[in-house]
């Protein structure tokens, strides 16, 4: 923990997290804050989705899932239940880890890219589940009633408070990674990222490694989707599984450097910005995929390292502070 | 007294092929235990069964008194079994040290990584690539990979280390370094069973030879009586001039 | 007749279309090592390659497979260029997340282009009555249509000099090399004949049902089902690999709703991949 302290970025990460609370309310700039939001969900997705493309090795196609299951549940018992929106989002978060747990036990035996074809399947899978499922109102979704709102102080605080919950989410998401890439779980991850085989030799006991780093991948995402979901009043089987958003995920991953904490943040935070930018744009609406798929195509070929790789390369003390 | 490693016979067969068959044998404590064996007699099919790479067909491993039969590698190394392979494999995007971390840190004594560290700038000094360790793994000649290959072994504190073939492909200098650092290894009360083609070092360095034919074991003697095996040099027929140096070294 | 035997023979009649799509992507799987994630957009790409001619000319549409086949193959050699060539031999993660760009370039085009609306192709021919059940005309000549290029396929594998400097180059590149084969040359073509496919089941999916810009995906998933269910780089066990799982299809489709399929289909994908890696004709020897 004393280490943590004296690492450039942690205190890089709190600083962050501080802008973007401190930004939207001076001024009560609410146009602002929705931007932000957007922004602080994408680096969640992202930091986590590092966790298994950048630091282990394994594509998730289909990482969205955990973001969309979280959603419904915690939709699901902060409305139907009536628990608090917090209590709910934490729920939510353990249960889809749990069922990732599962799913990881199960599709990690896999090796490669055979692991990220299953990935798409899961999306899939879960996505006709749902769309099937009562309780949750098959394809038509659920709605937030106005008075689970109420618990916070009536819906427009209700959604600054989840806005300042986000902003939490994605502090710990960075957090997260910071810890994870010092820690020895991390170099077991790395290892079996750079040749599972040969980890398992030195001792890495891969298995084991690969369905807690996907379980654990899937938390924070899932908490995120509880509350998102939750402020948006919201949710069916396409916005919750939003393949296009899964797969923008990777992109956001690749253009900021995969396997960097900074890279993950700065790819998202880019990204998302540009991606909103687009879709405004009225000319450009059409052509956000295009323009998504051509820079990665560019970023894998020409800075396969990405944005962080490049900084490496330019300035190799860099490796120190922005890790 | 029984032996550190006790290997029962253990066999594996791929497809139509039998490449381990039916080998049993025993290393004590404190020995150099030599494997040699013409090409694809199934040397390293051995030691990948011994450390849980393959899974046997039939046969029994005894290791330190416990019977590891099945556990995979990541487990017997944690027992104080390491091994390095024939053809390395570093890993390539971290640095040299961070390589023997890994090695340390997932051994028997399951490092912290503070201790890790430690121990593996120690390791690294022994096999004498404490100046590179800051390099990229991917970046070292193929003498240093096998070093490389070594000292992440040895970072797993193994009660007994698998050297597959370490002196291959290295010239005469690096050879006598590297044969330096396994007795240094031995000195240090690490048993080793090891495979190698050269055939000078492994008569001088092992105490006892194993001689693998088409998966089965023809002999297990002292080097001096292994050489004189008339089964030894018949498998070795088809490569007269090893059968000389066998002769001319013993 | 009884309903479920004609539900299975109509899925049947499907299944040869899946195991068509499920070649193109066995063929470039074996021969390059190359996971095609563009697969999915190229079927859909064939789907309104078909519509745009048969609204242009309102041929015959099994006609028309035969300029989407060309069209099919010329796409391929740009899509190898764009974003295959370079990362042959490369880690199977730099090949996912290049044919993975291109998908979502061509999704993206397609979008804008067709938006995500339904489209069809108004085409139909007179089917055979047996009993209270019809089979549609143009399920049978989808089903015969898919067959008829497998044939041909096999005959150029088989039986001409670029095909077999194809199965030379995915037995052992290596070795091809070494007997003069330029392995990029044979690389191209194989992925161009794989597209083709690949478009060409999407011709002849896009007459038998409505279809987006989308809608690969779906047949997408069904041929990796399909592709590790005969075991890799068998292009032929994924025909028939295709039609059994049309027969699967077909026959629990009178029991579920058929939004539930994706489920069944996944479950049999990922219970393959781990019980039967090599493909459930594979045999379990090294
Ligand atoms: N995983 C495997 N699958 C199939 N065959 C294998 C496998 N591993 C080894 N073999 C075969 O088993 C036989 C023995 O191989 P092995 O590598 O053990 O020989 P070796 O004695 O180490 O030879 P060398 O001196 O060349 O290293 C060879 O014919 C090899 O092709
Ligand atoms: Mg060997």
């Amino acid at each position: 923990m004393m280490t943590m302290l004296r690492r450039p970025l942690f205190w890089l990460i709190l600083l962050l997290a501080g802008i973007f609370a401190w930004l939207p309310v001076r001024g009560n700039n609410v146009a602002l804050r929705e931007d932000l939001i957007l922004v602080a969900v994408a680096i969640i997705l992202t930091s986590n989705l590092n966790l298994m493309i950048g630091y282990t090795g394994y594509v998730n196609f289909g990482h969205i899932v955990f973001y969309g299951l979280g959603g419904y549940l915690g939709l699901y018992l902060a409305t139907v239940r009536g628990w608090h929106l917090v209590i709910s989002a934490l729920v939510a978060g353990v249960l889809v880890s749990l069922v990732a747990l599962l799913f990881g036990l199960g599709i990690l035996r896999l090796r490669g890219a055979y692991f990220a074809l299953a990935t798409i399947g899961v999306l899939v899978a879960v996505q006709a589940f749902v769309a099937n499922f009562e309780p949750w109102g098959r394809s038509t979704g659920m709605y937030v009633s106005f008075d689970s709102y109420a618990p916070l102080g009536g819906p427009r605080h209700a959604l600054w408070t989840t806005y300042f919950l986000v902003i939490g989410v994605m502090a710990l998401s960075l957090l997260l990674s910071l810890a994870i890439k010092s820690s020895k779980f991390g170099l077991g991850l790395f290892a079996i990222r750079e040749d599972e085989d040969a980890a398992i030799v030195l001792g890495v006991n891969a298995t084991v490694y690969k369905a807690i780093i996907y379980s654990v991948s899937a938390f924070l995402p899932a908490v995120a989707g509880a509350l998102m979901f939750f402020k948006n009043g919201m949710i069916d089987p396409s916005i919750a599984f939003e393949y296009m958003l899964s797969l923008e995920g990777i992109v956001m991953l690749m253009l900021g450097g995969s396997g960097t904490v900074a890279g993950a943040a700065l790819g998202a935070g880019l990204y998302e910005r540009l991606r909103s930018y687009l879709l405004t744009s009225p000319r450009l609406s059409e052509f956000h995929l295009v323009i998504a798929g051509g820079l990665l195509l560019l970023v894998i070929r020409l800075a396969p390292g990405g944005l962080i790789g490049w900084l490496y390369r330019l300035i190799p003390h860099s490796r120190e502070v922005v890790e | 007294m029984t032996g550190l490693l006790e290997v029962r016979g253990i066999s594996k067969r791929f497809g139509g092929l039998q490449a381990v068959s039916d080998v049993s044998f025993t290393l004590n404590e404190g020995e150099i235990l030599g494997l040699i064996g013409p090409n694809g007699a199934g040397k390293t099919s051995l030691f990948n069964l011994v450390n849980g790479v393959y899974k046997s067909d039939k046969g029994s491993i005894m290791f330190a008194g416990k019977d590891i039969t099945g556990l995979s590698p990541d487990r017997v190394v944690r027992l104080g079994l390491a091994r390095t392979h024939q053809i390395v494999r570093p890993l390539q995007g971290m640095t040299v040290l961070e390589n023997v971390i890994v090695g340390a840190c997932f051994g028997r004594e399951n490092q912290s990584m503070h201790d890790a560290h430690a121990t593996a700038l120690e390791v690294l000094e022994k096999v004498g690539l404490a100046k590179r360790a800051y390099s990229p793994a991917r970046a070292l000649t193929l003498a240093s990979k096998k070093r490389l290959e070594v000292a992440r072994a040895l970072a797993a504190k193994p009660k007994l280390l698998l050297l597959d073939e370490v002196l291959a492909g290295l010239n005469p200098t690096e050879i006598a370094q590297m044969i330096d650092i396994i007795h240094s290894i031995r000195d240090s009360g690490i048993s080793v069973f090891m495979i190698e083609h050269v055939m000078q070092a492994i008569m001088n360095l092992s105490d006892r030879i194993l001689v693998l034919n088409l998966g089965r074991k023809i002999a297990e003697a002292p080097p001096a009586e292994v050489v004189h095996n008339t089964d030894v040099v018949e498998a070795y027929l088809g490569f007269p001039d090893i059968v000389d140096k066998l002769r001319g070294m013993a | 007749m009884s309903g479920i035997l004609a539900s299975m023979i109509d899925g049947l009649l499907i299944g040869s279309v899946y195991g068509l799509a499920a070649m193109g992507l066995s063929l470039i799987w074996g021969v390059m090592d190359v996971i095609n994630l563009t697969h999915g957009s190229m079927i859909a790409l064939g789907m309104f390659g078909m519509y745009l001619l048969f609204a242009a000319i309102a041929g015959n549409p099994y006609v028309l497979l035969i300029p989407v086949i060309a069209a099919g193959l010329l796409l391929g050699i740009l899509v190898y260029w764009l974003s295959v060539n370079w990362v042959v031999g490369r880690s199977q993660l730099m090949s996912l997340l290049s044919t993975f760009a291109v998908n979502m370039m061509v999704i993206g085009i397609g979008t804008a282009i067709w938006s995500t609306s339904p489209y069809n192709v108004d085409f139909s021919l007179s089917g055979i009555t047996v009993g209270a059940y019809t089979f549609t005309g143009n399920h049978i000549a989808a089903a015969i249509s898919a067959l008829l290029i497998a044939l041909l396929l096999e005959a150029f594998l088989y039986h001409t000099r670029a095909g077999k400097a194809i199965r030379a180059v995915a037995d052992n590149r290596d070795a091809a090399e070494l007997m003069g084969i330029s392995s990029t040359r044979v690389l191209m073509v194989a992925f161009a004949i794989g597209i083709a496919l690949a478009a060409a089941s999407g011709a002849l999916v896009s007459t038998l049902f409505p279809f987006t810009i989308l809608s690969g995906a779906g047949y997408q998933l069904k041929s990796f089902v399909v592709t590790v269910l005969a075991g890799l780089g068998k292009p032929f066990g994924a025909l028939v690999a295709g039609v059994l799982l049309g027969l699967l299809e077909g026959a629990v489709s009178p029991f579920i709703a058929v939004s539930w399929i994706p489920l069944i289909e996944f479950g049999l994908f990922v219970i393959v991949l781990i019980f039967f890696p090599r493909g459930i004709f594979g045999k379990a020897t090294a």
